[in-house]
């Protein structure tokens, strides 16, 4: 990534002015050829290392490079740091570095990503060493205080005591002249058991501010003279401006300009964002739709249905044996197709970044998952080099894969870039937030199973027809066309793997891609894949007259990992015991992400067609946990985000736009519908898998399946909301 | 111009009367705490307190807001102490990203001032706020917690 980042050693103090919003950092670089190279925060304390920054107080300032979006890992990354150091937890803090910052250092922070819950499983390694170094450099400077061996010397919670002398100095004394030291080039890592701040539920750190209305999020910048546009992208995908009528709206109060930004959309730039939104709506706008216009979300599905014909060419994902052969011998098949819909991911805070734009300077300051995709997306749009941009990121008001794309930060941009010297905020509407989204992509499944004389699974074909999220986004990642990250969760190995074995399996994707931008939206391709899976193993399990728990154990024998969080769902949720009168269970089980997922609802049925999720038994195997309260709460929150989708989560195309505009069309589900979600982490160890997302597969599966228990009825199209089943 | 009183302060704001009171609690006064979410009254991002009442600040002009005395988020706590439902949502760290949680703090303490120990029922019916992270569990437990103290 960052091809358009040259990466350059910049000897001038780069000392970025964020003090107007309140959060960020201020770094002074101080590189100098040769001499001693202690690089300073901008209070002076210096950096151990680029990860661990000691006050004289004794705070320790610990570097993110990933995003914060609620997701906890903010937290995360901090304990995992933190106990390499031996430091005191209650004297942590944290800031981000700048990808500007880290492009001039030689991506010293590394990847700044945060997506495919990856945030702490792809960084563990790195930043515990960068905690392991600085404890190792620290101990090492009181030990030539003293003039004593390293060796004799230990350290707790940021205070380092020599035995023998009885002498004690703490982090923040020998910090300076630890700075100064070598780092050593290895460092041993803690074995996982005697972690003491990883793996306990600690509260998380950012958590204060967002209780008294003071964390700034990108909607809540301010900068001197800064003005704020609203703005209106042509609402047919991929149409364009033909014209529009500023005259119309230049006598308005607080209005400053009118701007076309790149070919497609029209910024109101005015005082006040409402000013702007109020002229933008005023404002003539004449449109070049082009022909995507002719599209809907019935053409779309005729297409994806054409795809689900054998004759049509697919990519194969994951296959043994000779699928059509044995369906064609064998003593029963099923067969049944399933779809699933455009998802907008609905932040609660709409898509925006304000951005200052100087003929040598351009800074964004925004939420972002990608601080170094934005800082890319900073560079291509403002025309600067390197060492002229940067992005200063803030709190996210929620990510789900929506905030690493960077087109809100490219029109920023473009717009600041016609007003020289102003910093302009853009904001979007929700309007333009739920129709310019980058959705999740669109869906149909054909599988047949079939079974010998004995009621055994002998074949399973799942042919997917759809959308590919890397042929928009990350075509670079194609394998000769293939996407395959389509098969995630069906995969036959690696960090998405099928769970089961079948003598003879076909999973082939015949690729359809409209016209409608696709994007990485929690979960993924993991959460139609599980349900596909899932609720069509449910179906086979009837089909062949037996408990559904026992016909997927039976098939999960060489994979013992996914067996083993299906298995502790069913004994939570006392599978094997009657549920109670009018209550009953469905279940599921998906890998994604490299984390093991299980989960088991217990839901009633009103009128066969009102839904009551009552309890919610949940599983994983992450590897290893480093915030259990984090996890619970990522657990229970993807069970809002999967349910939202299944029964309200649709966005449908009427001449070529997305119908849905607001909340009131897309709905999200409120506390009234939340079930009880019960949470049950079995980490093995050994491996590091994701958190944020693996669960929202099993989310909507396990209550389909109940309700199928419930009513004998089987759904296979999402969302609910378009089949008459609402929550009770 | 609009005369309002938000926080125990009155600021006269030059804006249209048709103006939501939310843009001008964000842009005119200043005070960022309280969110936009949908304007469409749908979300309650923007909830505030208007005569102790939670009300959702982009469903009702400012000209409406004049002569009621309106409470933001930043306006909860009295002094350096912190309200029960901030210092709940602190000890019980309900918050994940945090957007919607100015409006949902607003809404429950709203809802704690008529009903001090709401049942589940009561919070099902009074807490309507969106929250796209999820924290429905964390904050019903936060709100029993308060009414059990
Ligand atoms: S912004 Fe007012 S309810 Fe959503
Ligand atoms: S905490 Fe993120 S939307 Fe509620």
């Amino acid at each position: 990534m960052n091809k358009h980042v040259s990466p350059k050693m910049n000897r001038r103090a780069f000392v970025i002015g964020t003090a107007a919003v309140g959060t960020g950092l201020a770094i002074g670089l101080d590189l100098p050829f040769g001499g001693p190279a202690v690089v300073r925060a901008a209070d002076g304390s210096p950096e151990v290392n680029a990860w661990v920054v000691i006050r004289p107080d004794d705070t320790v300032v610990i570097r993110i490079a990933r995003s914060e979006m609620g997701q906890g890992s903010l937290t995360g990354l901090a304990q995992l740091v933190a106990e390499e150091l031996e430091c005191d937890w209650s004297k942590v803090t944290t800031e981000y570095p700048t990808p500007g910052q880290s492009v001039a250092r030689k991506r010293v922070w590394g990847d700044f990503s945060t997506g495919g819950s990856r945030g702490i499983r792809s960084s563990q390694d790195y930043v515990r060493k960068g905690g392991a170094t600085a404890r190792v450099m620290l101990i090492q400077a009181a030990a030539d205080e003293w003039k004593v061996p390293a060796s004799e010397c230990t350290v707790a919670k940021g205070v380092i005591t020599h035995k023998a002398s009885g002498k004690t100095t703490t982090y923040g004394r020998v910090a300076e002249a630890a700075a100064k030291l070598t780092p050593p080039t290895e460092v041993k890592l803690k074995d996982p058991k005697d972690w003491t701040i990883v793996g306990k539920g600690l509260l998380r750190l950012d958590t204060a501010d967002k209780t008294t209305g003071t964390m700034v999020y990108g909607i809540d910048i301010k900068l001197p003279g800064m003005l704020n546009a609203a703005i209106k992208d042509c609402p047919v995908f991929g149409g364009k401006v033909k014209s529009f009528d500023e005259a119309k709206i230049t006598g308005m109060k607080g209005v400053k300009k009118v701007v076309k930004v790149g070919d497609s959309a029209v910024a109101v730039v005015a005082d006040t964002w409402w000013q702007a939104k109020t002229a933008l709506e005023a404002l003539p706008i004449v449109w070049d739709e082009g022909d995507n216009a002719k599209v809907s979300s019935e053409t779309i599905a005729k297409w994806l249905a054409e795809g689900l014909d054998d004759a049509q060419p697919a990519y194969v994902g994951n296959k043994n044996g000779d699928v059509k052969a044995a369906i064609a011998s064998a003593a029963k098949k099923v067969e049944a197709v399933y779809n699933y819909p455009y998802q907008n991911h609905a932040t609660m805070e709409p898509m925006n970044a304000t951005a200052l734009y100087t003929t040598d300077k351009c800074e964004v300051w925004c939420g972002t998952q990608n601080g170094e995709a934005a800082f890319a997306a900073v560079l291509e749009a403002s025309g600067l080099p390197a060492e002229k941009c940067d992005v200063h990121k803030v709190m996210l008001g929620g990510g789900f894969g929506r905030r690493g794309m960077t087109d809100y930060v490219r029109q920023a941009v473009a717009i600041a870039k016609q007003m020289p010297g102003t910093p302009i905020k853009l904001l979007w509407s929700r309007e333009e937030d739920m129709t310019h989204g980058k959705y999740h992509p669109i869906t149909q499944c054909k599988m047949t199973g079939a079974f010998d004389a004995d009621n055994n699974l002998v074949a399973l074909h799942y042919r997917l027809s759809g959308q590919s999220i890397l042929f928009s986004v990350r075509p670079d990642a194609l394998q000769n066309g293939m996407d395959p990250a389509a098969f995630q969760g069906v995969a036959q190995s690696g960090e998405a793997a099928l769970g089961y074995s079948v003598p003879n399996l076909l999973v082939e994707h015949s690729m359809r891609n409209p016209h409608v931008p696709p994007g990485f939206w929690r979960g993924v391709n993991v959460n139609h894949n599980a349900i596909y899976m899932e609720c069509f193993m449910d179906e086979l399990a009837h089909a062949a007259g037996q408990d559904p728990l026992e016909f997927r154990r039976k098939l999960m024998g060489k994979n013992p990992k996914h067996l083993a969080v299906l298995n502790a769902v069913a004994e939570k949720i006392g599978w094997t015991t009657p549920a109670p009168q009018g209550v009953y269970r469905g279940i599921a089980q998906v890998m994604g992400y490299g984390s093991y997922v299980a989960g088991a609802a217990e839901i009633s049925v009103t009128d066969g067609s009102k839904i009551k999720v009552l309890r919610i038994v949940a599983s994983t195997d992450p590897g290893y946990v480093v915030n259990p309260a984090q996890v619970e709460r990522q657990i229970a929150g993807s069970f809002v985000y999967g349910l939202s989708a299944l029964f309200y989560g649709g966005c449908t195309v009427k001449d070529g736009r997305i119908e849905q505009t607001n909340f009131d069309t897309f709905n999200s589900m409120r506390i009234n519908e939340m079930p009880k979600v019960e949470s049950v982490m079995v980490p093995s160890g050994g491996f590091w898998g994701g958190v944020g997302e693996p669960t929202i597969g099993v989310a909507a599966p396990a209550v389909l399946n109940a309700y199928f228990a419930a009513t004998g009825k089987r759904i296979r199209s999402v969302p609910l909301r378009d089949q008459n089943i609402s929550f009770a | 111009m609009a005369n309002l009183t938000i926080n125990g302060k009155t600021f006269t704001l030059d804006v249209e009367p048709d103006t939501p009171l939310l843009w001008a609690i964000r842009e005119n006064a200043g005070l960022t705490g309280t969110k936009y979410g949908c304007g469409i009254a749908q979300c309650g991002a923007c909830t505030v307190h208007m005569d102790g009442v939670a009300t959702r600040s982009c469903g009702i002009s400012v000209a409406e807001a004049e002569g009621k005395k309106i409470t933001t988020i930043e306006g909860l706590a009295s002094g350096s102490t912190l309200h029960k439902v901030q210092q709940a949502w602190i000890a019980k760290d309900v918050p994940q990203c945090g957007y919607c949680q100015s409006g949902m703090i607003m809404a429950v303490a709203a809802l704690l001032n008529e009903k001090p120990k709401p049942t589940d029922a009561d919070i099902d019916e009074a807490i309507t706020n969106i929250c796209r992270c999820g924290t429905f569990q964390q904050v019903r437990e936060a709100i029993h917690t308060i009414a059990s103290a």
